[in-house]
C-alpha cells in the first residue's frame, strides 16, 4: 500500500518508528483535510510516499503546497504521506472521497501499515455534524477528544490538565432504553471504525474532531488545527492564533471563480 | 465545504461514508447478500481482450507482457473522436484489443466496427512500428472499475521504456482561474507530467488548485 518516493535517501526517509501519525478523516466540512493541509504547508513537510490504494476515488493535480514557480511542477494524488523527522511526525493526507464499499478494506491496510511501520500513536483529525448534537453540547466548546485505552494510560492526565472535554456517548436506543450508550459520530466518516478497530487492535490512536456544518469551513479548520497544538505544540502558540499557521496556495479559488464581467 | 455556483457534486455525502451505507454494513452479512454482492461485482467486472498476430482472442492475464514504447490513451467522446479525426485510419492502425464493461451509465458495444455515438473502448496498434498502442475509450468507466481498468490494460504491457501520453477534456466552467473564462484562449491546453517525463510538453502545466480526477487521473 505505502509506496515511497525515490527522494535518495534511502529506507531512512520512510522509517516512522516512534513516530506520532497525523490523518485526517473524510468528514463533514473536510476539516480534517484542511487542518491537515495546515499542519503539511507550515511545517514545510517533505512528501517521502504515497498509498498505492483502489478505495480511494483517484485525482491528480500540481503541488497543492507550491510556493513558487520551480517547487509547483510535482504531481501530488490523493493520498499522500509526508514526514518531519525533527518533531517524529509523518502525515498522511486523504484528498478523496472514498469509492462505495471500500472504507473498511482501506481501514484494514491502514491499521496494519500503522503496525508494521511501528509508530508510536496516531492521531486522527476529525469532525462532526453539529446539528445532531444534544442541549448540553450546544453550550461550551465545540471541540472534542477521543482516546483509545492504551494512549490513555499514556496521556489521560494531560488532557485533564488542558481542560480538554471528551466526546459523550449517546444512548443506543433514545427515548426507549437511556442506559446503554454508545459512541456515535454522525458525519465522521471513517472515524468511528478506525477508532474502534484502534481499540481492539491495541493502537494507540487519538481523535480530534470539531462539532460543524458545511459551508465555508477555514475557520473550523483552524480551531481544530490550534486545538490539535495545544496538545502536540508543533508551532509556538501565538496571541494571535490564525497568524501562526500558513495557508496552502491550493486554497485559493475554494468557491470558484470571480464573476464574469459578461454578466453586467 | 460549500458548493459553490457551478460545482457539480457527484458524492452522495462529503463524508465519504453514507450513514445509510455504513448502518447496512454493520449488521453481519447474510449469505444471500454475499451473494448478491458477488453477482454485482462479477456484472461490474472489466474484461480486456486482446487479438494476438494469430488472430485468437486470449483473456489479458495468459501471455507474457508485450514490449510497448509508446502508449497513447484517449478517454471521453471528445478526446476519442480527435483520434478518429486526426489520427485513426483504417491503412496504418489495426484493432487488437477491446476492454468491455458494464455500468449504470454505459454499456461497451460488442463489436469493433463502432459508430461514433456507440460507448466503447478499442486497443489499436500502429502497423508499421507494432511498439505503439492507442487506446480510445469513449465509454464511462465509473469509480470502482478504474483501479481494475488500470490493472488489466497496463499489466499486459512492459513498463521500461513505456512513455504514456493521456489524452482527456474537461468542462471549461470546472477550470478555476481568476480571470474570466470568457477570455480564454482556444484551444485551451493545459498538461500535468510526471517528472520523468523529460521532453518538452507543449502547453502550459495546470496551475493550481485545478485538478483531474477519474480515469485520466488514476
Amino acid at each position: 500500500m505505502f509506496v515511497p518516493c525515490d527522494r535518495g535517501g534511502g529506507s531512512a526517509s520512510s522509517d516512522f518508528k516512534g513516530f506520532t501519525l497525523l490523518m485526517p478523516a473524510v468528514s463533514v466540512g473536510n476539516v480534517g483535510q484542511l487542518a491537515t493541509d495546515l499542519v503539511i504547508s507550515t511545517l514545510n513537510m517533505t512528501k517521502v510516499g504515497y498509498f498505492y490504494t483502489d478505495c480511494l476515488v483517484p485525482m491528480v493535480g500540481n503541488n497543492p503546497y507550491a510556493t513558487a514557480e520551480e517547487n509547483s511542477m510535482e504531481l501530488s494524488i490523493n493520498a499522500e504521506v509526508y514526514s518531519l523527522p525533527s518533531k517524529k511526525l509523518v502525515v498522511l493526507q486523504i484528498r478523496s472521497p472514498f469509492i462505495k464499499n471500500k472504507y473498511r478494506p482501506f481501514c484494514q491496510t491502514l491499521l496494519s501499515w500503522v503496525k508494521s511501520s511501528k509508530c508510536a500513536r496516531v492521531v486522527l483529525l476529525s469532525s462532526s455534524h453539529a446539528y445532531q448534537r444534544d442541549d448540553e453540547q450546544l453550550l461550551g466548546t465545540p471541540l472534542r477528544y477521543l482516546l483509545t485505552p492504551d494512549l490513555e494510560k499514556a496521556v489521560g492526565g494531560l488532557m485533564q490538565e488542558l481542560n480538554w472535554k471528551e466526546m459523550e456517548k449517546v444512548a443506543a436506543y433514545p427515548g426507549i432504553n437511556d442506559t446503554e450508550k454508545v459512541l456515535h459520530i454522525p458525519g465522521g466518516g471513517i472515524t468511528k471504525l478506525l477508532f474502534t478497530e484502534s481499540c481492539s487492535k491495541g493502537i494507540q490512536m487519538a481523535v480530534l474532531l470539531k462539532f460543524c456544518s458545511e459551508g465555508d469551513n477555514i475557520p473550523d479548520a483552524f480551531a481544530l488545527v490550534n486545538y490539535l497544538n495545544e496538545w502536540l505544540q508543533l508551532v509556538k502558540s501565538e496571541v494571535n492564533t490564525s497568524s501562526q499557521w500558513k495557508i496552502p496556495s491550493s486554497w485559493r479559488l475554494l468557491f470558484g471563480n470571480g464573476l464574469p464581467p459578461a454578466l453586467f | 465545504m460549500a458548493t459553490f455556483f457551478g460545482e457539480v457534486v457527484v458524492a452522495p455525502s462529503r463524508a465519504g461514508v453514507d450513514d445509510e451505507e455504513s448502518a447496512e454494513e454493520a449488521r453481519e452479512e447474510t449469505p444471500e447478500d454475499r451473494e448478491i454482492r458477488r453477482e454485482l461485482e462479477k456484472k461490474r467486472e472489466v474484461d480486456v481482450l486482446w487479438t494476438l498476430k494469430s488472430g485468437a482472442s486470449t483473456e489479458s492475464s495468459a501471455d507474457e507482457p508485450f514490449v510497448c514504447s509508446k502508449f497513447i490513451v484517449a478517454i471521453g467522446h471528445n478526446a476519442a473522436a480527435f483520434l478518429s479525426s486526426f489520427i485513426l485510419d483504417s491503412v496504418c492502425w489495426e484493432v487488437v484489443g477491446v476492454a468491455k464493461l458494464w455500468n449504470e451509465w454505459c454499456r461497451t458495444s460488442n463489436t469493433t466496427n463502432v459508430l461514433p455515438t456507440d460507448s466503447f473502448c478499442l486497443f489499436y496498434r500502429l502497423i508499421s512500428d507494432p511498439t505503439v498502442l492507442l487506446c480510445q475509450c469513449s465509454c464511462y468507466v465509473a469509480e470502482d472499475q478504474q483501479f481494475q481498468w488500470l490493472e488489466k490494460v497496463f499489466g499486459c504491457m512492459r513498463k521500461e521504456d513505456l512513455q504514456v501520453t493521456i489524452l482527456s477534456t474537461c468542462p471549461v466552467a470546472d477550470y478555476k482561474t481568476q480571470e474570466s473564462t470568457l477570455t480564454l484562449p482556444s484551444p485551451f491546453l493545459k498538461a500535468l507530467k510526471t517528472k520523468e517525463f523529460k521532453e518538452e510538453v507543449c502547453c502550459p502545466l495546470l496551475e493550481q488548485p485545478n485538478i483531474v480526477r477519474d480515469l485520466p487521473a488514476a
